[in-house]
């Protein structure tokens, strides 16, 4: 059991993972690597099973088989508090962002830190505050509900929750879906921002090409449960593989068969 | 015949989830024993679950009592035994109609804003945020509502039992005729410890089933808007149905000694 991980173990290394849900095979062999301090974007159809992916990483969906290390540290073969002390530090941004609707903005944000370092509530308002400036948001906003923002803002608060952790490990599911081009650039640019800052290790999930292309380094595309394609996030767009030239493209016509039922 | 089907059918899915929803009730237990504790979101549940509810159940408990009052004056009046009537009263409101009407109320108005609510943050993605944050949601959202529920929901069966017995003392004196003082001495000459206990124990019992129904209900929902619509149906049907049953076995356990 190596307790430093040693220099070219990837932060995160995923290895065989199936997930089905019922007869459904949803993930069907995801081997995937995310070096340390890059960013990995995962592009794939509507319910290609991305989210599942981020799930089985965080815990929240217990995979049928396969491997998820974390600094080299394969998870199900820690006891729980080393587990949970392992999973503390992945930020997660919803693709709705799931805000606490009960609990102003700068409760949600401190959320991690009051449930995990004990903090005082004064202390946490102070680092809520903080947080939110780095998110581009006034510390006025803490005082708001979730309810009273627009979708860029919860966006906004919820990247805020997601690094307010410390960010060593940020994983943004679909971060721009349902926000205009210019608001899902902006929010793209906060996340390339956050992970450059804090040096964090990246995994996003998007259909969005431009998005794509603006938060990864590296790309891959899920298709039929499987990576079908992993490259630089560069090449999307000239793959050669005919499966993401056709994603990347929007075409009708190709390999991919748009599956109209679950 | 439909709606005899639609009957059977929910009882049967009831006793199909009886197993997952008494593992998931002593999970939700066995937090409220281990810390952290959430005094907090106790004490807003508390709150939600007994002062809010206090107009609805009083008025649900004046109401019945006065009915009461009246049912038996009119039944009774042919065997000239109407100085019963305050012993009727009292047992009635006290061993039956004050906890299976405050818990059949708390259902519609507490179980059914819990599955709503735990309902809309599992849709939500809320429930999996809070395990993100090193949060457990059956100890932050489920112990506290479980709790609320086992102390609430008697306090409010003792204010309606209170309620209750007064309901049938106005109609008694103002308008059967009883001599107030006559009809308090009776009331008082009948009441018994063991009925008041009886009385406390099933409202136990029934706030527990309708903070579990809710939690359960909600916690497990799934599909969206039509999900959580779906989830407050069922926590509200079950947890009736459960306090109606339990309201037997327990009666039938208290006289059965
Ligand atoms: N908890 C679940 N129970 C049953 N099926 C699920 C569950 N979560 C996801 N699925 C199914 O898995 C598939 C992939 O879902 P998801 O990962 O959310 O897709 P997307 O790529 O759009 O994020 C979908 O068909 C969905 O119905
Ligand atoms: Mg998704």
């Amino acid at each position: 059991m190596t307790e430093t991980p040693q220099a070219g173990t990837p932060k995160i290394r995923i290895r065989g993972l199936r997930k089905a849900f019922g007869a459904k095979q949803v993930l069907d062999g995801i081997d995937l690597d995310v070096a340390a301090g890059t960013s990995m974007v995962v592009i794939g159809g509507s319910g290609s099973g991305k989210s599942v992916l981020l799930k089985c990483i965080l815990g929240l969906v217990e995979p049928d088989s396969g491997t998820i290390e974390i600094d080299g540290q394969d998870l199900a073969c820690l006891d729980q508090p080393a587990r949970q002390a392992l999973r503390a530090q992945i930020g997660m941004l919803f693709q709705n962002s799931a805000l606490f609707d009960s609990l102003p903005v700068w409760e949600n944000v401190a959320f991690g830190l009051l449930a995990q370092h004990q903090v005082s509530r004064a202390q946490a308002r102070t680092r809520a505050a903080e947080m939110l400036g780095q998110v581009g948001l006034g510390p006025d906003v803490g005082g708001l509900y979730p309810a009273e923002l627009s979708g860029g803002m919860q966006k906004r608060v919820g990247l805020a929750r997601a690094i307010a952790g410390g960010g060593r490990i940020l994983l943004f599911d679909e971060p721009t879906t349902g926000l205009d081009p210019i608001m899902g650039a902006i929010i793209d640019g906060l996340i390339a921002d956050c992970v450059r800052r804090l040096g964090s290790t990246a995994l996003a999930i998007t259909h969005d090409m431009a998005s794509a292309a603006r938060i990864g380094d590296r790309a891959a595309m899920l298709f039929g449960g499987r990576l079908v394609w992993q490259g630089e996030a560069a090449q999307l767009l000239d793959s050669g593989n005919p499966m993401v030239d056709q994603f990347t493209h929007g075409r009708r016509d190709g390999p991919i068969q748009m599956e109209l039922r679950g | 015949m439909n709606a005899i089907g639609a009957l059977g059918r929910n009882v049967l899915s009831l006793l199909g989830s009886a197993g997952a929803m008494v593992l998931f009730g002593l999970s939700g237990v066995s937090h409220l024993l281990r810390p952290p504790f959430y005094g907090r979101l106790f004490l807003r549940s508390f709150i939600d679950f007994a002062y809010f509810s206090l107009p609805v159940v009083a008025l649900t408990a004046i109401f019945s009592g006065m009915v009461i009052a009246l049912q038996s004056y009119t039944g009774f009046s042919r065997y000239g035994a109407t100085s019963a009537i305050a012993n009727i009263v009292l047992i009635s409101v006290v061993r039956e109609l004050a906890p299976v009407l405050a818990g059949l109320m708390v259902a519609g108005r507490v179980g059914a804003a819990m599955a709503a609510e735990l309902g809309t943050m599992r849709v939500t993605d809320q429930i999996d945020a809070l395990r993100t944050l090193s949060t457990d949601p059956m100890k932050y959202l489920v112990a506290p509502r479980l709790l609320a529920g086992l102390l609430a929901l008697p306090l409010l069966v003792l204010v309606a039992d209170v309620l209750g017995v007064g309901g049938g003392f106005l109609i008694a004196t103002a308008k059967l005729g009883f001599e107030p003082h006559t009809y308090i001495t009776n009331t008082v000459a009948f009441l018994n410890t063991a009925d008041v206990v009886l009385s406390v124990v099933k409202a136990a019992v029934f706030g527990i089933i309708v903070s579990l129904m809710g939690c359960y209900y909600g916690y497990n929902s799934r599909g969206g808007a039509q999900g959580v619509g779906a989830a407050t149906t069922s926590a509200v049907v079950s947890a009736s149905i459960l306090i109606l049953a339990f309201d037997y076995v327990l009666t039938e356990l208290f006289f059965s000694r």
